[in-house]
């Protein structure tokens, strides 16, 4: 049973069809790591996941929930399906603590107290309990970036996605950002990743999916995928990436 | 004949100014409130409540004030209902503000970058929500300045409802010019008070305007 069906979903911007019907099941403890070339629809895709873009046709079903369903309640939906961003995102109004224990106050209507506990736990999940009061203003990208996967870990997802998490941070600060993935990933958090990060993907990742032109053009395991790369346009990737 | 000194005049002008705050405050207090009503219908998605909402704002912002004076003071009395100009001149003064500062905070909400709505929306925060913990926080910061700096055109707004004979500071100065004739006194010390009630606003819109930029 997956946990994420994704079933020929279609997705057009006016004229120009981004997702050319993406099939794609994710199970329970999966690590997916979807990779291609800017503009193949890799980002459009994770979106779709938690309803952030709709799509024309197909079906995405989430814990059991169907994306953009008639009678699906959306609220329910994103409280199972966190998100990561590449720009953080963080609310530079409320601090670290603040930023994480908001949605699980107003949202989920848990208590100050329980929530502060929530907070507590996350953050020093992702390694950053000394920084509770600190404005974003005052973090580094990566500490930001880690606040604000503690923030979507507080609402308990049953799946996260990450949306190239890495990319708009410094070289030097990559790495605290994937070990805090990494060890999410042994955890058994069922993870959907957009990532250029190719040494990544290959040795977190349980599933790799390469789109091409709006499809999914390749998948496989991750080793095998790199290493004997099957279609022509994967090998032009991998090699051009190096 | 009576002899009137410039400080009769002035005495006299300075208790109708009690009604220009009066009218100011009011106007800015309850436009405040009807405009941040406005303010989610129009930036809510709904498409019919952005259609109602930018139809109310173009109305407001494109007809001159003084018509919606006569409007509210002469229009409403065709219905059989006896309007004061004072009543007449709070809703429309009422209205006008809630346009003017519905379309200055909505720019505010637009300011906000959209990752904050996105991020909040996947946080499976309801619209209300969103706004109430995520954007109005950051929105308002900025949206402080320019509110106060449109304060200064809802005091000068006041002296239209001289028109309708409401009497406020303008409808004083008139009065008293009638019985003076002087009205070059009468209009500068009008003009002079006017100013002294403007120009704390808009000095405390640039101190404001100033201050946020250097805020985080």
């Amino acid at each position: 049973m997956s946990l994420v069906s994704i079933r020929e979903v279609r997705k057009s911007f006016g004229p120009l069809e981004v997702l050319k019907g993406v099939s794609l099941e994710v199970a329970k403890g999966d690590v997916v790591a979807i990779i291609g070339r800017s503009g193949s629809g890799k980002s459009t895709l994770l979106r779709c996941i938690n309803g952030l873009e709709t799509f024309q046709s197909g079906a995405i079903l989430a814990d059991g929930l169907e994306v953009g369903g008639m009678h699906t309640d959306v609220r329910e939906l994103r409280r199972h399906v966190g998100m990561v961003f590449q720009q953080f995102n963080l609310f530079p109004h409320l601090t670290a603590a603040g930023n994480v224990m908001l949605a699980p106050t107003v949202v989920n209507k848990t208590s100050k107290k329980e929530a502060a506990e929530i907070a507590a736990e996350m953050l020093a999940k992702v390694g950053l309990s000394d920084k509770r009061d600190a404005y974003p203003s005052q973090l580094s990208g990566g500490q930001q970036q880690r606040v604000a996967i503690a923030r979507s870990l507080a609402m308990r997802p049953k799946v996260l996605l990450c949306d190239e998490i890495t990319s708009a941070l410094d070289p030097e600060l990559v790495n605290e950002v994937l070990r805090v993935v990494e060890q999410l990933a042994k955890e058994g958090m069922t993870l959907i990743l957009v990532t250029h990060e190719m040494r990544f993907a290959r040795d977190v990742g349980t599933n790799l999916v390469f789109m091409h032109h709006g499809k999914v053009h390749e998948t496989g395991v991750p080793k095998e995928v790199f290493a004997a790369p099957k279609t022509p346009e994967l090998q032009q990737f991998v090699g051009g990436i190096g | 004949m009576v002899q009137f000194t410039v400080w009769d005049i002035f005495s006299n002008l300075l208790i109708a100014t009690e009604w220009t705050i009066i009218l100011s405050i009011i106007a800015f207090v309850c436009g405040g409130i009807v405009g941040l009503v406005l303010l989610f219908a129009r930036t809510s998605g709904v498409r019919p409540l952005v259609f109602v909402t930018k139809i109310y704002i173009e109305f407001f912002q494109g007809t001159p004030l003084l018509m919606q004076l006569f409007l509210f003071f002469f229009g409403i009395a065709l219905f059989g209902i006896e309007v004061s100009p004072w009543m007449a001149a709070t809703m429309a003064l009422t209205f006008w503000t809630s346009a003017f500062l519905t379309e200055i905070w909505r720019g505010c909400v637009e300011s906000i970058p959209k990752g904050q709505w996105e991020a909040s929306t996947s946080l499976a925060m309801t619209y209300f929500e969103q706004m109430r913990y995520v954007i109005l926080p950051q929105a308002s910061r900025i949206a402080v300045a320019p509110t106060v700096g449109f304060s200064v055109q809802v005091v000068k707004g006041t002296a239209l409802a001289s028109i309708i004979g409401f009497v406020e500071l303008t409808k004083a100065g008139t009065m008293l010019n009638n019985a003076t004739f002087r009205p070059f006194l009468v209009y500068s010390l009008v003009a002079l008070i006017y100013f002294c009630l403007c120009f704390p606003l808009s000095f405390m819109a640039k101190k404001l305007e100033g201050r946020l930029n250097v805020a985080r």
